[in-house]
């Protein structure tokens, strides 16, 4: 190869690597869209199986209806039986008009159509802080509190524990290494159960922090002050969470460091001569990165589903505590717009880090699979 | 066996190894002891709370604790009429009966209630009881009298009246050292007289005089008065049983997929890998809790939900990894040249090889799922009959038990969760060095 060629070479190559990027894109997302078509759908039908969702749309209904005729002026004048009978007959209309005359295997698809689009109807009981009675606005209230709750929490987690493997791995056998292994059993406990004993300790019995909720009462003036007292409120949730996942992590990525830092060609790296902190980054991270990123995803999965008790138990206003009060409610369309919005993020979850695990693996980019 | 025999060998090399194994034999033997001592429908019965407990302090700590730190709170106190002196005496048309209950108390610190029990037989007339309290100064304090009902209950410590005229709830009153503003109980020889009339020849009245503790034998008693004992034991054999189920259920199942997908190939295996992916999507707890929240919460119908969408869980796609190799393995043509069909492949001959590498993923499975059956439980969709240690923690968060620091009621079941989730992952971690050839060298 000539050196005038070499750089045009590695445009084409550049862009050629970005198509294939795109493809790839476009593809995940597709899938990924009709994965969560069908978990959805398949949400739909658990909710329904029991006719649940008829009964709760038809209630809606016969409440809206009723609500419109006796409110509206024009029929104040009408005696009572005639009012009735004007509801059950806009009532049948309605019916008409959202097909509930119709099987349930059609109407699901319709059910499917407006969950998809976040179309998921008024709340029975509850409301947004804000006043609204749409799912929709219930949940995306409550959507930044676990997003930062758990974002936070994920990356410390992930972040922490693969520097701290590399560095037991590389000495392996030493009083802290096995520290690590004999506490790594704790993690079997959830999040939660850490909280409850962190509440206990540093809440009441050392009451240096509060014991839950994420603001201070009455929430405190300026930015910062009040960026402060989130984070004050943070700090045992983060806790309890880095806690409770942190030692197995460590765990499980020494192992996995040590299992590959025996490779014949790190072998030979070493036989080099080459810098550790370089057999480190170019011998052991590099090629083990899809491995530890497809981990990282389990474990977000896993933590975002944990989500629903740690934050009733820390009060943390986030989606969790919403699901854990519609429970109480016992307001239907709230817990499935819920298992809608988990199902969403554990989507996007697996899509970001899909798009990683693309950028990042060659094989992708060159476009053998 | 030998390879079997050498595993264990080299298990027992493992201390980890050892405290679990022995953390798990503690908890079985407890399970086994549960089940023996109080048998399931009694357990369901005692669980419902409400009659049975009528002699038990509400939210008692546990004896053991107390003592422990050098106090001595009082134990509760019942005293029968069946075995107090009663003096008759006969007037035309009834008797007059007088009942001392009397009763030694040894504790500083005030009881937590006074109940007086009352039992009577008659035909028409109610008989009337007038009650006097005797203190150990030999003070007497009349607590009034009234006409008691068939089965009758005074709750002193409830009565408004009465603690407007004594200057505090009735248990603390009743038993303060005089002179003093309320501080302290005063130990000795107490006393509740009841003068009882009764309008009839032939009727009868008995009572029981319950001056309820504030400690409770080993565990304590939760709002309702039920011994937390019974949740504490019947905890056991229900978490080790869902754990163990929902484990087996999933992994097996799980392992029989993988194998038919890898067996069968082409589109079956096509199929698989999109359920899988599907599956992962699908959020675990929102679904267990809308299926609590619109069917039930019996824990096997939660049992039966976690292994249905445990079944197309992330291993598949580790446990394909492992089998696709053995799909060209010689001994597997080797079967199929003697006939075997693929049934008999996929269950004799690819599930036995990779059993041993999916031991360690079993053991360590089973805390999971007992936290999981704990963690509904906390969000209040435990099972509506069955004690269980998430249901105690579920009705001590309810109760603000932390904030009023009854301290015992949410340790004593985390502590037996951590026990359970300890022993199974310590001996999981250790079988997972000995059954995972590639970490064995590490």
């Amino acid at each position: 190869m000539s050196l005038a060629g070499a750089p045009s070479a590695s445009r084409t190559g550049r862009l050629r690597d970005a198509r294939r990027l795109a493809l790839f894109t476009v593809k995940r997302v597709i899938a990924l869209f009709l994965t969560v078509l069908v978990g959805v759908y398949l949400a739909i039908i658990i909710a329904n199986m029991g006719g649940q969702v008829d009964e709760l749309r038809m209630a809606q209904i016969r409440a809206n209806i009723s609500e419109q005729v006796r409110g509206d002026p024009g029929f104040f004048e009408l005696p009572q039986q005639e009012r009735n009978e004007l509801v059950e007959r806009q009532i049948a209309l309605e019916v008409e008009r959202l097909n509930l005359d119709q099987p349930f295997i059609l109407r699901s698809v319709d059910y499917l159509r407006q969950a998809i689009f976040l179309d998921l109807g008024r709340a029975e009981q509850m409301h947004s802080d804000h006043g609204s009675r749409q799912v929709y606005n219930i949940i995306v209230e409550r959507l930044p509190a676990t997003l930062l709750l758990f974002g936070t929490a994920n990356f410390l987690v992930f972040f922490t524990s693969v520097f701290i493997a590399l560095a037991l791995s590389r000495r392996y056998g030493s009083a802290l290494d096995r520290a690590v292994i004999a506490l790594a059993p704790s993690s079997a406990a959830p999040g939660w159960f850490y909280g409850i004993f962190f509440i206990l300790v540093f809440a009441f019995v050392i009451p240096i922090l509060p014991a839950g909720g994420m603001v201070d009462v009455p929430p405190p003036e300026g930015t910062l002050d009040y960026a402060l007292s989130i984070l004050r409120h943070m700090l045992l949730p983060l806790a309890a969470m880095f806690v409770s996942t942190i030692f197995i992590s460590i765990y499980s990525w020494r192992t996995f460091f040590l299992i590959h830092s025996s490779e014949d060609y790190v072998e030979m790296a070493r036989a080099k001569g080459l810098p550790s902190r370089m057999i480190e980054r170019r011998y052991i991270l590099r090629p083990t990165l899809s491995p530890i990123i497809t981990s990282f995803a389990l474990m977000l999965i896993g933590l975002w589903s944990g989500a629903i008790i740690l934050e009733q138990v820390f009060a943390w206003p986030g989606l969790g505590t919403l699901l854990f009060q519609a429970i109480g409610h016992r307001d239907t369309p709230v817990i499935i717009g819920g298992v809608v919005i988990f199902a969403y993020l554990l989507a996007v979850t697996v899509f970001l880090l899909d798009i990683l695990y693309a950028v990042l693996d060659p094989r992708v980019r060159i476009g053998t699979d | 066996m030998s390879p079997w025999r050498e595993r264990l060998r080299q298990l027992s090399r493992y201390p980890s190894a050892i405290a679990g194994m022995g953390m798990i034999a503690v908890l079985v033997a407890i399970a086994i002891y549960a089940v023996v001592a109080i048998p399931y429908g009694q357990a369901l019965e005692l669980w419902r709370g409400g009659e049975p407990w009528r002699l038990n302090p509400v939210n008692a700590g546990p004896v053991w604790v107390d003592r422990l730190f050098g106090g001595d709170m009082p134990r509760t106190i019942v005293v029968d009429s069946d075995e107090a002196e009663v003096e008759e005496e006969r007037f035309d048309g009834g008797r007059m009966v007088r009942i001392p209950l009397e009763f030694d108390y040894e504790s500083t610190g005030f009881p937590s209630g006074i109940n007086l029990f009352v039992r009577s037989a008659f035909e028409e007339s109610e008989p009337f009881v007038r009650m006097t309290w005797h203190r150990p100064d030999g003070e007497e304090i009349q607590l009034g009298g009234r006409a008691m009902s068939r089965q009758d209950r005074v709750s002193f410590s409830q009565d408004w009246t009465l603690e407007r005229r004594l200057g505090e709830v009735a248990h603390v009153a009743l038993f303060a050292v005089p002179d003093e503003q309320f501080e302290r109980a005063q130990p000795g020889e107490y006393g509740l007289t009841l003068d009882a009339i009764l309008f009839e020849e032939d009727a009868e009245i008995a009572a029981e005089l319950v001056v309820y503790g504030r400690v409770h034998g080993i565990a304590g008693t939760d709002h309702q008065r039920r011994d937390l004992m019974v949740a504490l034991l019947w905890g056991t054999p229900v978490a080790l049983s869902f754990g163990l189920l929902a484990a087996v259920g999933t992994t097996i199942t799980t392992l029989i997929i993988a194998a038919a997908g890898v067996w069968y190939g082409r589109w079956v295996d096509a199929v698989i890998q999109r359920l899988t992916e599907v599956n992962m999507i699908l959020p675990l707890l929102p679904i267990l809790v809308m299926v609590g929240t619109l069917y039930s919460t019996s824990i096997w119908l939660m049992l039966g939900v976690v292994i249905a969408l445990g079944i197309f869980s992330a291993g598949i796609k580790m446990y394909r990894a492992m089998l696709l190799p053995m799909r060209e393995a010689p001994y597997i043509e080797a079967a199929r040249a003697y006939g075997a069909g693929n049934a008999r492949i996929i269950l004799r001959y690819m599930i036995p090889r990779i059993l041993p590498v999916l031991i360690p993923t079993f053991v360590t499975l089973i805390p999971t799922f007992v936290f999981l059956e704990a963690s509904l439980a906390l969000l209040g969709l435990g099972d509506p009959v069955l004690p269980t240690w998430g249901k105690v923690l579920n009705d001590a968060q309810a109760q603000s038990a932390l904030y009023h620091g009854f301290y015992y009621w949410v340790i004593a079941p985390a502590v037996l969760l951590m026990f359970t989730g300890l022993g199974f992952a310590m001996l999981g971690f250790a079988l997972d060095r000995i059954f995972n050839p590639r970490l064995r060298a590490v």
